[in-house]
Order: C-alpha cells, then sequence, then structure tokens
C-alpha cells in the first residue's frame, strides 16, 4: 500500500509516494538524502541518525509514514552558504573523521547535544558520552568525537582537556 | 613543510557533509539485488535443493545454485598474486556450495527486481541436508577420525617450525628459570560500520565493471578473474569512498558473484549488498589461537628463549590461512631479537565462520601470549614489569635472526620509558601495596610489541604513482593505494607537496581507485601504503619537480640547476625570493605552447625492497571491582615509534581507534560459537559486544620518532600496531591488582567471574 506523506527536510517542503512498510532511511536514501548510512538496518549503530524536531532518530527503525507533517535534518542540510556548520568545522579540527561512515549519523546527534546544551556550562564528559552512547565508531575510538563537542561547547578554549592527560602527549 | 603537520584530511569536508559517496551511495536504471540463501547448519551436504518455485516466482530474474557456478577452486586472500606455487594461498573455495561448511555457508543465490521479492524466492527454495559432525574444538578438528572439512586436507591448512638465534637446547639449559603458559584467544569480528557492498554490470565493450567496498581493487580484479576463467583485462574494479576495513575487505567476498551473476544475466546492474548479520558471519572474522608458550630466564632478568607452539583455526575456508600466524611470528621476533626464538604453528579448519586478515594479522594473538608470559616471568624473578622489559628489548643494531639483518631504528626503550613516564608508574607502583585487599583493586600493566612495515620479504610489495600537473598550476595525484579511512590520500598529498615544493592545498588525490585508470598497487593492508607507497610517490614527485624544472630552464634559458620550486613558483633556488614564473604560467605555456612543451607528467612504479620495524607499548592503570567483575580503566597510553609522523592529528586517530578495538577485544569482544553445534549466537552488534563511547576510556597517545634510513621521510607503519598490545597490558594490569594471572580473551565479566570463583576471591 502506497501513500502521500509531506515533510520539511532542511528547511525544504516534499511530498512524496510511499509504500507505508519503508523505513524512513530507505526513503531518504531513495530521494537522494545519501548522507543517512544503513549499518546495521534495526537500531544498534546510529550511522542512520538524523534529527526529527530536534530529537536524534534512528531513522531505519522509523516508518516513513511518521514523518508526515514532520521536521527533518540530515548532514547535507548543515551547511549554509558554502560554510560548515560549527560541529562540522570542530569534527574535522578534532581529527574525528576516519573512514567517515559513522560521521553523517555522529553530527546530528552532536549537533542536537549542542543546541540544546549551547548555554549549559556544567556539561562533563560522561554527559557528552551519554549522549552519543547510541552512535558506534569502529575508526575513532571516540576521543576526538569528544574533543569535537567539547570544542563546540568551550570554542575559545578548544584544546583544553581537564579530564585526563590524553592530550598532552597527542600529536608531535 | 607539509611534512609533520596536522593538515587537515583530504577527504574531510566530503565526509563531513555527506557528499562521500560510498558503494551503496550510486545506483543504475534497472539494478536488480542479490541475495544469497545461506546454510542453517555448520556442517552438512546438501542432498537435495529444488529452485522450482523460486524461479516461477514473479520479479525473479535467476536462481543459481552450486551446479551453475564453475566448478574450479579458487583463493579468496588478498594477497599479490606469488610466481612460487609453495607460496600462493589455498584454493579452496567455490562461488556456492554444495557442502555447508558454517552456519550461514552460501548454498544458492537469488537475483530480483527488490529486496522483498528476494526474501520472498529465498523462502521458496527447498534444501535438504545430510548433517555431519560440527567441528569446533581444537581436538575435535584433529581427531584422528574427524570426517575432512576439504577433501584431503586432514583438516590442516600447513604448518611450519624454526629455530633461530642459537643453540636452543643449550639456551634452555642454561637458564635458570622456565616459565610456561597456555593462552586461548577468542574469535573476534571487524565490524566496520560498513558492511560488505558491490554491484557490477557489463559496459558496452562487453568488460564486466565491478564497484565494490574493496581494501584490493587491483587484486580483486586478478582473482575475479581466476575464479571465472574471465580474462582479466576485461575486468575494472572501482573502489569508492569505503566504511572501514581493517582487513575484512583485503579478501575477495561479494566481488566473483556479482561478477558472475551480470555475466549470466546478460550484463544487467546486479547489486549484492550484506546485512550486519551475514557480514557478522560472511565475510571473515579474526583467527582464534591456541598458544602454548615458554621462556628460559636468567637469573639476572636476561631472556635467553622464547618459544612457543600455536595452533590457529582459520575456521570453514583458508582465506589467509596459515599466513597469519606465521606473519606473526616472524613480526613479533623483532621485540626481543637476542634471545633465541623457536616457533612451531600449525594452521587448522573448523566450522565456524572463515577467518582472515584483521588488523595486527595474528599479531594480537601472539602478543597477548608473550607479553603476558614476559610478566609471569618478571614477577617470578621479582623485577618490576617495566625494568624487565627494558633490560630485554630491542636495541638498534641488534640483528634480526630470522632475516639475518640488522636492525636499524628502533625506538622500544625510549617508548617504554615515555610509557612508564606519562603514567606515573614508578611513583604508584610505590604507593600500590601488595598484596591487595578488599573488592575494589589497583593494577598497572604494560605490554610491548613490534610489527613490519609491508610484507617484503614474504610477499611482493609493489606500489605506482602518478603525477600530473594542470592548467592552474595545480597537480592531481593518482595512485592505486586505497584510501579506506586511514588517512592515506592525505598523507601522499603531504609528500608530494613537501618533495615537489608546491602547497598541500595544490595536490589533488584522486580517491576513487579505479583499476583502468590508477595505477598498479596492490592495496591498503599490513600498514604498508605509508610506507611502501611513499617511496613511488616521493619518487615521483622528484621526477615531476625535475621535468618542471627542466621546462622552465626551456622557456626562461636558465640552467635549470640553479632553480628550484618553492610555494608553488619557480624561484632561483639561491636566493628563493625571486619568482622566475608561477606553476600556473609555465603549466599554460607546456599545455598550449604551438611549438614546445606537452603535458608534464611523471608516473613511478616500483617495488618496495626493505622492511621496517615499528615498536611500542601500552601502558594502563585500571581498578577491577571483583564482586562486579568489572574493569574501568583510569588511564591508558599508547606510545609508537612509527619513524617520522607525517600528519600527527591522523597519526594520533589511528592509534585511537587501534586502541579501542584493542580493548574491546581484551574486555568485551567474542563472536560465540556453540563447541557442539556449531550455532552462532550473536551475529549482531547488540549481542555482540562493539564497545560504544561508554566503554571506551580517555585514550593517550604519544610518540617516539626515529628516522627511518630506508623510508624517503622517515616514517614506518602505524596503522595496525595500536590494536597490538591493549589486550596484554591490562591482563597484566588485572594480575598486578588482583594476583590472578587471566590467559584467555576476552576478560569479559563472564571469564573473570570463573577465574575469581575459582581463586576464592568470590
Ligand atoms: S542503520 Fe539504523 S541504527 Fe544502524
Ligand atoms: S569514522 Fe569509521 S566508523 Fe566512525
Amino acid at each position: 500500500m502506497n501513500r502521500n506523506i509531506s515533510f520539511t527536510i532542511n528547511g525544504k517542503s516534499v511530498t512524496l509516494l510511499v509504500d507505508v512498510r519503508q523505513s524512513l532511511l530507505e526513503v531518504l536514501r531513495e530521494h537522494g538524502y545519501t548522507s543517512v548510512k544503513e549499518g546495521c538496518g534495526v537500531g544498534e549503530c546510529g550511522a542512520c541518525t538524523i534529527l526529527i524536531g530536534n530529537t536524534p532518530v534512528d531513522s531505519c527503525l522509523y516508518l516513513a509514514v511518521w514523518a508526515d507533517g514532520r521536521t527533518i535534518r540530515t548532514v547535507e542540510g548543515e551547511t549554509r552558504n558554502g560554510d560548515l556548520s560549527e560541529v562540522q568545522q570542530a569534527y574535522l579540527d578534532a581529527g574525528a573523521v576516519q573512514c567517515g561512515y559513522c560521521t553523517p549519523g555522529l553530527i546530528m546527534t552532536s549537533t542536537a547535544f549542542v543546541e540544546k546544551n549551547k548555554d549549559n556550562t556544567s556539561i562533563s564528559r560522561h554527559d557528552i558520552k551519554r549522549a552519543h552512547a547510541g552512535n558506534l565508531c569502529r575508526c575513532t575510538g571516540y576521543e576526538t568525537i569528544i574533543r569535537a563537542v567539547e570544542q563546540c561547547l568551550t570554542p575559545e578554549k578548544p584544546n583544553q582537556d581537564t579530564h585526563c592527560k590524553c592530550k598532552a602527549e597527542s600529536g608531535e | 613543510m607539509a611534512v609533520g603537520k596536522s593538515v587537515q584530511r583530504k577527504d574531510g569536508v566530503a565526509k563531513v557533509t555527506g557528499k562521500a559517496r560510498y558503494t551503496d551511495d550510486f545506483s543504475m536504471p534497472g539494478m536488480r539485488v542479490a541475495k544469497y540463501l545461506r546454510s542453517p547448519i555448520a556442517h552438512g551436504r546438501v542432498v537435495r535443493i529444488d529452485t522450482t518455485r523460486a524461479e516461477k516466482l514473479p520479479g525473479v530474474d535467476g536462481v543459481f545454485t552450486f551446479h551453475d557456478v564453475p566448478k574450479n577452486t579458487f583463493a579468496t586472500a588478498g594477497h599479490p598474486f606469488s610466481l612460487d606455487p609453495e607460496h600462493g594461498d589455498v584454493a579452496d573455495r567455490l562461488l556456492l556450495t554444495d557442502c555447508a561448511r558454517f552456519q550461514g555457508d552460501e548454498v544458492a543465490v537469488v537475483v530480483t527486481r527488490d529486496d522483498m521479492t528476494a526474501h520472498k524466492a529465498l523462502s521458496l527454495i527447498e534444501v535438504e541436508y545430510e548433517n555431519l559432525k560440527p567441528l569446533i574444538r581444537m581436538q575435535d578438528v584433529l581427531a584422528h577420525d574427524a570426517p575432512e572439512l576439504h577433501k584431503r586436507s586432514r583438516n590442516l591448512i600447513k604448518e611450519h617450525a624454526y629455530t633461530v638465534g642459537g643453540d636452543y637446547k643449550k639456551a634452555i639449559e642454561e637458564s635458570d628459570h622456565l616459565i610456561e603458559g597456555v593462552f586461548e584467544t577468542q574469535i573476534v569480528q571487524h565490524c566496520h560500520l560498513e558492511n560488505h557492498s558491490s554491484y557490477a554490470y557489463m559496459d558496452d565493450m562487453d568488460r564486466i565493471v565491478i564497484v565494490s567496498s574493496t581494501q584490493i581493487p587491483h587484486i580483486a580484479r586478478r582473482i575475479v578473474s581466476e575464479a571465472l576463467n574471465f580474462p582479466l583485462s576485461r575486468i575494472r574494479v572501482i573502489k569508492p569512498h569505503i566504511g572501514g576495513g581493517f582487513g575484512n575487505k583485503q579478501d575477495v567476498i561479494l566481488e566473483p558473484m556479482v561478477a558472475f551473476l551480470t555475466l549470466k544475466l546478460g550484463g544487467i546492474p546486479i547489486r549484492l549488498k550484506l546485512n550486519r548479520e551475514e557480514c557478522m558471519v560472511g565475510t571473515r572474522v579474526r583467527h582464534p589461537l591456541h598458544i602454548q608458550v615458554k621462556a628460559g630466564i636468567s637469573q639476572e632478568g636476561n631472556l635467553n628463549v622464547i618459544d612457543y607452539d600455536a595452533v590457529s583455526n582459520t575456521g570453514a575456508y583458508a582465506s589467509h590461512g596459515h599466513s597469519i600466524v606465521s606473519a606473526a611470528a616472524a613480526k613479533t621476533h623483532y621485540m626481543y631479537p637476542r634471545a633465541i626464538y623457536r616457533c612451531r604453528a600449525r594452521t587448522i579448519y573448523g566450522n565456524f565462520p572463515s577467518a582472515g586478515a584483521m588488523r595486527g594479522y595474528g599479531s594480537p594473538q601472539i602478543i597477548f601470549a608473550v607479553e603476558s608470559l614476559m610478566e609471569d616471568a618478571a614477577r617470578k624473578l621479582g623485577i618490576d614489569s617495566v625494568d624487565f622489559r627494558l633490560k630485554n628489548a630491542v636495541k638498534p643494531g641488534d640483528i634480526n635472526q630470522i632475516g639475518k639483518r640488522p636492525i636499524v631504528t628502533a625506538g622500544l626503550i625510549e617508548c617504554i620509558e615515555k610509557g612508564r613516564d606519562l603514567i606515573d608508574w614508578d611513583k604508584k607502583r610505590a604507593t600500590l601495596q601488595t598484596p591487595q585487599t578488599g573488592p575494589v583493586r589497583k593494577g598497572l600493566g604494560i605490554a610491548c610489541f613490534s610489527y613490519l612495515s609491508g610484507t617484503y620479504p614474504s610477499c611482493v610489495e609493489p606500489a605506482s604513482a602518478r603525477l600530473i600537473l594542470n592548467q592552474d598550476g595545480s597537480v592531481n595525484l593518482l595512485v592505486g593505494a586505497t584510501e579506506i579511512g586511514q588517512g592515506s590520500d592525505t598523507v601522499f598529498a603531504q609528500m608530494t607537496a613537501e618533495t615537489l615544493g608546491t602547497s598541500y592545498e595544490k595536490v589533488h588525490v584522486v580517491s576513487n581507485q579505479d583499476t583502468d585508470v590508477t595505477p598498479f598497487d596492490s592495496g591498503a593492508y599490513a600498514s604498508r601504503q605509508t610506507y611502501v607507497t611513499g617511496q613511488a610517490v616521493m619518487r615521483a614527485a622528484s621526477e615531476l619537480k625535475d621535468k618542471i624544472l627542466a621546462y622552465a630552464g626551456v622557456i626562461t634559458g636558465m640552467n635549470p640547476g640553479e632553480l628550484d620550486i618553492d610555494e608553488g613558483n619557480i624561484v632561483i633556488a639561491k636566493s628563493r625570493q625571486t619568482a622566475v614564473m608561477s606553476l600556473k604560467d609555465l603549466s599554460m605555456d607546456a599545455y598550449y605552447n604551438k611549438n614546445r612543451g606537452g603535458q608534464i607528467t611523471s608516473e613511478v612504479s616500483c617495488k618496495a625492497l626493505t622492511n621496517a620495524p615499528s615498536y611500542g607499548c601500552t601502558v594502563v592503570d585500571l581498578e577491577i571491582d571483583i564482586p562486579m567483575c568489572k574493569v574501568k580503566i583510569n588511564e591508558i597510553y599508547n606510545i609508537h615509534d612509527a619513524g617520522v609522523i607525517i600528519n600527527p592529528l591522523t597519526s594520533e586517530g589511528q592509534i585511537h581507534g587501534g586502541m579501542a578495538m584493542g580493548i574491546g577485544a581484551a574486555l568485551f569482544e567474542v563472536l560465540m560459537v556453540d563447541p557442539d553445534s556449531g550455532r552462532i549466537y550473536n551475529n549482531n552488534m547488540l549481542d555482540y559486544k562493539v564497545p560504544t563511547i561508554m566503554d571506551i576510556p580517555g585514550l593517550g597517545s604519544g610518540f617516539v620518532q626515529t628516522h627511518e634510513p630506508t623510508h624517503p621521510y622517515g616514517s614506518k607503519s602505524l596503522g595496525e600496531p595500536p590494536v597490538l598490545t591493549p589486550a596484554p597490558a591490562i591482563r597484566n594490569a588485572i594480575l598486578d591488582a588482583t594476583g590472578i594471572a587471566i590467559n584467555e580473551l576476552p576478560m569479559n565479566p563472564k571469564t573473570l567471574f570463573t577465574h575469581f570463583k575459582n581463586a576464592g576471591l568470590l
């Protein structure tokens, strides 16, 4: 059975005819939003994370028809006028990108977290970890992902890390 | 200067904006999907298979079984071809089998218009199996009456043994202590986030084009040709961005099948993409090893002998087979090369998923055993673990006893010292009372490794690079080496910029390998690319530079020897100030002057005839909650001698990723196979405990930069080594905390519980 659904994605309104059995992941990818990756299709990995409203959601577990009337963000829409978003830039600065397959999903999770906690001065490393617990990354060991988020929350002192000596020896 | 700087990754922007395209992000009109029918049992012969009902289903283009595929067996391991037939990989695979050798073996394949039809079609295939006894445990596989997994194999792929470095017997007799241990390592899965995926079609010249998530496009091309008896020159393999491989894509897994299917079905585009459950079992895993180690030590703490006997289980099909344990044995010797080194190794079959290459290539298993035993030795003698290693660690000038070659750069001692200082070893050691009591206890651990940079002289080490000067003065770099996330494109661009005298931004890397376009290279494995391909890149860049300067001489009438390139300008070599002309102006003249010039390019294809050991260690400070059987890592550092670091930021990333993978294997990960039935319990990422961000502690890293003279920029391997030592370091720290030696992996709560219970701690 097919049904028409309408939603806003990356600021644009669209109407699509979808099979009611399809996940939002499948529908988005079919329509060219290929930043949304499939790593498991059953909610284990977070590679398919998008924002629905302000909430990170595994789009593989979300039926396309549920998106009717919603506002969706994918990483394709995070670059404005050619400028990377703060989170995208922080991922590059921190070296949080390797194979890049987890990256679009992780950036959306980080974006939701950073937007929510922009003015929260008491965010700990543990809070950052908890917010990203649904996104697997096999390449980075997560260390640089945490640093990227820290950079967004304390942009004036991006290189400070009070939690461990990890950075003391990093790099040179 | 581009080398030594943390320049931004070449593919960074593409990846953070979601523009980077992976295999599944491409599609073609009319593309069909293929799906395997996998055996539900671990060992059994197909006695009847009926596909009639599936074939009749609307939307089905084809159903194929063992009867339809070529009958020549082929080897899947991603090694370059060996001219020595003795050294070739074991050819034991067909495209589809009539004998299931693991739960998930491929007995049929359907090609249909979409996924749903594929599932339906698979459910309509009827198969009857004759059950055979699954062989999982080593003793079952080697029992004299065990059925053979592969005919005439005796379930043994290969074995070898050697002793190097001197008189073994004498050294044993002269040792004051003999320390022994038996170690078991588990089946680990790579869990790269992008599952295996390939598609193929035939082009207008009747050639097979394969787009695949592979680390080894050129090797894949040859193996497809062998598997299908199809001319190699009529096969083209394209590698787009790839979502991690870790060795699991250093094997030819889907490519021969998609090529076969498109060939059978008139060239239509067909996609074969594994889901996670299939990828966990139907690709490759890490070899589980059973290792007996013995060490002979003098009273003063000198290591006289290391002796081990390893049995490596490769599972259902050989894949990389015996290479794993033999390469690991050879690489581990570089750590303590003054000791007599004896090794015996066997590789056997078993009814579980095929084991192949995985980051570290057998070394994580061997090093777990050796470095655990070194810890036991230090403790027996009452010598501090760090001091014991400092006493025995490799020094520059030591001789590698296997190849009888001197070891030139060896920063292991400095790595150990740096690790010791970073973690405050001496101070913490002084305050830790022994033995400890109470439910939560603290421990310190260390473990060292040695590794190599590539596979020479075991295998050929070919690499090529092509450089083209563009009209705008920038250059395009083409390599056959593959970027798989490790950052190779970036370091190649840095090397090019450095040698050429242009800026990093002006070097464009053609990142997607295409065997029609990018020159020959064997690909991403053995931590070889920076070391091996780097040599080709450097030579191509100096050749291009010579040609550019010669052409500048032609234009200006000046002596090319007096010119140089600086920041993209031709300058007077001496003053470096005066720009004679820009590279752009020079290039425009070369392209378009009616009477002279031509496109300026360079191309180098060469082989590495050297290898260089890299070194390092992990130090860890942890605490263990005995009633909870839970390990908490307080601090952990990996220190590496990878020669000169080309890009500190991406290098650090390699270390972090390897450490996390090492910690995962140490504490959480195991693919669970029922020892009686061969049933796999956790073929997904929920039940298979791939670490989440919550499981990984803060990761620290450090470098000891030696300058390796056999590499143009002084660099050595770094991609795989970080995974090697976290597990033994953690095991040694648990021993430090509790007095209990855990000689099996993973050290998850289940394992810890058993050991603590047996020791009376619970
Ligand atoms: S693809 Fe959605 S969670 Fe893995
Ligand atoms: S960068 Fe490869 S999975 Fe995260």
